[in-house]
C-alpha cells in the first residue's frame, strides 16, 4: 500500500476474489457431511451387534471402507472451513492467530490422515483378531 | 486492536432479549466447536479401536460404553466423564445438523419471514433434543443394556 497516488492509497486493500470458495466449500462439505453421516448413523442402527470382531469386518468391506473414507475428509474438511471462521473472529492478536490457524491445519490434516490410514489398512490387510 | 479506547462501544449481546433465532446462531458455532473437537477425536478413537483388535476396541468399550461390574471408582468416573461427553457430542449432531439445514435453506433465499424464522429456529431446538433423547434410549437399550 503505497502514500502517494490516490490508485497508490486503494491498491491491495479490494477484495482478494476468493471470498466465495470458502462459503461454497463449507455448503458442499455440509451436503456431503449431511448425506454419508446420515448413512453412519442408518448402518450403525442396522448394526447386528458391537463387537470387535463383527465392526472390523464391517468396516474393512469396500461398501463401508470408501463412505467411511469420503466422511472423514468432508467432516475434517467441514471442520477446518468451520474452525477458520472461530479463529478469525475470536483471535484478534495477529501471531496468535497465525499459531492457532498452523495448529488447525495440523489437527485436521493428522486427523483426516490417521482416521483414513486406520480405515484402509482394515480394508487391505483384513481385520486383526 | 482498539481495547483502549474511551469512545462508546456499539450494543453487544447482554442487551439483547434472548431470542431463539440469535439462540440457535451462537448454538451452531458451539455444537460445532464440540463436534469438530470430542465429536472427531471420539470418532478417530472408535476407528482405531477397532483397527486396533479385541483389546484395544476393549479399552474403548470400557472407557466410553460401559465400565462393567469390577470397575474401580476412578474407571467409574472416566466412564461417567465420556458418556456426558458423548451424550454432548451426539446433541451437538443433531443441533448443528438441523440447525445446518436450516441454514441451507436460508442461504436459497427463504424462510427470513419473522414468524416463519423464529418458528424453523424453534423447531430445530425441539428436534434436535427429540433425536437426542431418542439415540440416548437406543444406545441405552441396545449397547449398554440398561
Amino acid at each position: 500500500m503505497g502514500s502517494g497516488t490516490n490508485i497508490g492509497k486503494v491498491r491491495g486493500l479490494g477484495s482478494a476474489k476468493h471470498g466465495g470458495t470458502h462459503w461454497i466449500s463449507q455448503r458442499t462439505t455440509a451436503v456431503g457431511n449431511l448425506l454419508l453421516t446420515t448413512w453412519l448413523v442408518a448402518s450403525l442402527l442396522l448394526m447386528p451387534n458391537f463387537d470387535q470382531a463383527t465392526l472390523a469386518l464391517w468396516l474393512a468391506k469396500p461398501s463401508v471402507a470408501v463412505p467411511m473414507i469420503l466422511m472423514l475428509v468432508s467432516v475434517f474438511w467441514h471442520a477446518r472451513l468451520g474452525l477458520q471462521v472461530l479463529i478469525e473472529d475470536y483471535v484478534h492478536d495477529d501471531a496468535l492467530k497465525f499459531g492457532a490457524m498452523t495448529l488447525l491445519n495440523f489437527y485436521v490434516v493428522g486427523g483426516a490422515v490417521f482416521g483414513i490410514f486406520t480405515v484402509a489398512k482394515l480394508a487391505f490387510t483384513g481385520a486383526p483378531a | 486492536m482498539g481495547q483502549k479506547t474511551t469512545r462508546p462501544l456499539s450494543p453487544h449481546l447482554q442487551v439483547y432479549r434472548w431470542s431463539p433465532q440469535m439462540a440457535i446462531s451462537i448454538f451452531h458455532r458451539a455444537t460445532g466447536f464440540v463436534l469438530a473437537t470430542a465429536g472427531m477425536l471420539t470418532l478417530l478413537w472408535w476407528l482405531s479401536a477397532i483397527g486396533g483388535g479385541a483389546e484395544s476396541y476393549a479399552v474403548f468399550q470400557k472407557y466410553v460404553v460401559g465400565a462393567g461390574d469390577s470397575a474401580t471408582s476412578v474407571e467409574l468416573a472416566i466412564n461417567w466423564f465420556f458418556r456426558l461427553l458423548a451424550l454432548a457430542v451426539i446433541f451437538s449432531f443433531f443441533q448443528h445438523l438441523f440447525s445446518g439445514l436450516r441454514h441451507l435453506v436460508l442461504d436459497m433465499g427463504a424462510g427470513y419471514e419473522l414468524k416463519t424464522n423464529r418458528t424453523w429456529a424453534l423447531a430445530a431446538f425441539v428436534a434436535a433434543i427429540f433425536a437426542t433423547a431418542l439415540v440416548a434410549l437406543v444406545v441405552a437399550s441396545r449397547v449398554i443394556g440398561v
